[in-house]
């Protein structure tokens, strides 16, 4: 059990977590300025941006792909500002269009260029494969003392692991800032913060998890990571650091659980076949919101009454 | 070309003129339904629903592989697409009003629970012995190929049905997209209008998901509607607009698609549409971009020759470039700066002008005739003759220009 869990077990579980809490992290802001869904947004144009850079580098190496799902997330948020402004279009629109034109030139790209040689399909971009990243090198708990067995890790943990310390840094980092500009944007600016200039730097570092996570799991989880557990711990506090710290939780549950009961599930209900795990974390994570939504502490706006709002 | 041209013409064969029949009424009902969700501002609840598809598709194919059918049945699939699509719909309605999370952050929640589902359900399909060809990850990104007359003549029928329910739900959902709280006061019932609208767009999602596939529909639903936006001010005029713009590009779409392998119909439709959006934004007549720019160059130019001809008038010289350009391009100032003589009759007409709004805001307390002084407006656009005559008598007589005797 020890070994086998350390070679195909222990390395999903990590990334799925990191890349959940390097998305929920950005996300508790996104939800809290309204913006949840440019994270929907980010990932759909992904695709076109991996697509492009595998257009132009003939490669499917991690650090063209990075760069081109970045520029792309870019050039997305650029357009839906453009298009916002330009035609006076609200968000909301602007944004339905911009990334399903994205997505579209994306797919149609990619069945105009010949991509049989390499794995590289809609498919995958969606799901992720999770299931994948297994550390053949490990014979035991031991090999995580063994420099040699290290060497053989899946480069996405590494990867993930960096992308996720440093959107941890960068929160911690302007952590004054980002509160006081989500909960009022006119006081930030009296106090002469650069406004501007920290919602972009969000967007940003939001593009930068989905990225890296994109690479490691798919849009799927990236999407529901940014959203779910933010949402479900903004009914369980009115503070932020607890708010925070809830999701980072939520975030954690949420990939282990969704692997676990991916890989051992159909197992227990006597089906041979392991389902996706992906999936499986963003059903875990919605399971987290549904429970918070029935009976977080936090869950109706104060004073509302039981009406539309 | 010429096989564009054929397919444009239905020549192109059995397969491609019924995909093509079918984009366009699909982009007609998609671009009417559309309109109001686009005017309710709740365009991305379309991108719930279409994503809540999924796990009904596949829910739909287990249980009809169980009773022992064909799990490929198209009809059963989008009954059970149907299904899960209002189940996601009613947890964003259920989520947005009783917990305080905003609509986006439901939307995003629901669309990628249940997303997640469904490829959940799509793995265990999978290994199921009757799901290896099951070619439910069609459902993803559309396929056209080896389209039935059956699905077709559904794409008709449903198309069909959608296009009358606008136009009967027409007036309660313009009401509402436009002023929600007066058509509660007079009566309307809001949530149910809403969820009507919803259900509509449900039903077109469902009936392009064989097309165009769940991640695209969306934007048939947006694109063409935000784009009839920008050639009219009239709900009723971009209602049609945006279903005669989401038929084009669907029916363009299809045979552009149909002209040359690897070119899916999916994506093309949704290009298609983007590209009359891209044009729309740009060359409209009214809310265009290149529109906008002209009238502000206009402007700029009346300013500019304004203040020049006042400065002629008053006998000063003109420093500014372009107030020179302006006035010499109109044959009012030789390129020294000397003006001509149809400078100077201009000037001193503007000047009157002038003198006489001095006047006129002397002794009009009139805030809505007097409030209209602009440095622009002409005098005889707002007073009668009649008023002006009585201005100039307290003006006095005319003095000569520019220091000319």
């Amino acid at each position: 059990m020890g070994a086998e869990f350390v070679q195909f077990s222990l390395p999903p579980i990590l990334i799925g977590t990191l890349a959940a809490i390097a998305c929920a992290l950005p996300g508790n802001f996104l939800i809290l300025r309204r913006q949840a869904l440019i994270g929907d947004a980010i990932s759909h144009v992904v695709l076109p941006g991996i697509v492009v850079a595998f257009l132009v580098t003939g490669t499917v190496a991690a650090l063209p792909m990075l760069v081109g799902a970045g520029g792309a997330a870019l050039v997305a948020v650029v357009l839906i500002e453009v298009i916002r402004r330009l035609g006076r279009i609200e968000p909301g629109a602007a944004m339905g269009v911009t990334f399903t034109t994205l997505f579209a030139a994306g797919v149609l790209l990619l069945e105009r260029s010949d991509t049989s040689s390499v794995h590289l399909d809609v498919e995958h971009a969606l799901m992720g494969n999770l299931e994948s990243l297994v550390w053949l090198d490990a014979t035991g708990w031991a090999s995580l003392a063994d420099p040699a067995a290290l060497a053989g890790l899946p480069p996405e943990l590494p990867r993930i692991a960096a992308a996720c310390a440093v959107v941890v840094a960068l929160t911690a980092l302007f952590w004054r800032w980002l509160r006081i500009s989500t909960f009022d944007e006119g006081f930030a600016r009296g106090l002469g913060l650069p406004v501007g200039a920290i919602g972009l730097g969000l967007v940003a570092t939001a593009a930068l998890a989905a990225v890296a996570a994109f690479d490691a799991v798919g849009s799927i989880i990236v999407i529901a990571m940014f959203i779910c557990p933010p949402a479900a711990a903004r009914l369980m506090t009115d503070r932020l650091e607890v708010q925070v710290a809830w999701s980072v939780a939520f975030a954690t549950l949420s990939a282990v659980a969704g692997y676990v009961l991916a890989g051992y599930g159909p197992l227990w209900l006597g089906h041979p076949h392991a389902v996706s795990a992906a999936g499986m974390i963003a059903v875990v994570s919605g399971a987290i919101l549904a429970l918070a939504c029935l009976f977080g502490p936090r869950r109706t706006r104060s004073g509302a009454a039981t009406g539309s709002g | 070309m010429d096989t564009l041209i054929s397919a444009l013409l239905l020549q192109a064969g059995y397969n491609a003129a019924l995909v093509g029949i079918g984009a366009a009424l699909l982009g007609v009902a998609s671009g009417a339904a559309g309109t109001f969700l686009v005017l309710r501002k709740r365009a991305l609840v379309s991108d719930a629903v279409a994503h809540a598809t999924l796990p009904g598709v596949g829910l739909a194919f287990v249980a009809m592989v169980a009773l022992g059918g064909d799990g490929r049945a198209l009809a059963g699939l989008l009954a059970g697409s149907a299904l899960s699509a209002w189940v996601g719909l009613l947890a964003v309605e259920w989520m947005t009003r009783r917990t305080r999370l905003p609509e986006d952050a439901a939307i995003g929640a629901v669309l990628s629970v249940f997303f997640g589902l469904g490829i959940v359900i799509l793995t265990l399909i999978q290994t199921m012995s009757a799901g290896r060809q099951a070619g439910l990850e069609d459902f993803l990104l559309g396929a056209t190929a080896g389209m039935l007359f059956s699905d077709a003549a559904m794409i008709a029928v449903g198309g069909a049905v959608a296009v009358a329910l606008v136009w009967a739900l027409r007036r309660p959902m313009t009401l509402v997209a436009f002023d929600a709280e007066y058509a509660a006061a007079t009566g309307t019932d809001v949530r149910r209008v809403d969820l009507a609208m919803m259900a509509l767009v449900m039903g077109v999602t469902v009936i392009g998901l064989k097309l165009v596939g769940l991640v695209l529909i969306v934007a048939l639903l947006i694109i063409p509607p935000v784009t009839a936006r920008f050639w009219t001010e009239r709900s009723g005029r971009m209602v049609w607009g945006a279903a005669a713009l989401g038929g084009a590009s669907g029916y363009l779409g299809a045979a552009i698609s149909a002209s040359a392998p690897a070119l899916p119909t999916g994506p093309i439709i949704v290009l298609v549409a983007a590209a009359l959006f891209a044009l729309s934004l740009l060359f409209a007549p009214a809310r265009g971009v290149l529109a906008a720019m002209l009238r502000q160059r206009r402007f700029q130019a009346r300013v500019h020759r304004r203040q020049g001809l006042l400065a002629l008038a008053r006998s000063e010289p003109i420093l500014e470039p372009y107030t020179i350009r302006v006035l010499v391009a109109e044959g009012l100032l030789r390129r020294d700066g000397v003006a001509t003589e149809a400078g100077r009759a201009e000037a001193a007409r503007i000047a009157r002008d002038e003198k006489r709004w001095e006047v006129a805001r002397e002794i009009h307390r009139d805030a809505a005739l007097t409030g209209r002084y602009d440095g622009l407006t002409p005098i005889d656009a707002v007073f009668t003759a009649d008023e002006i005559a009585e201005f100039d008598r307290r003006l006095g007589p005319p003095m000569p220009v520019g220091g000319m005797a």
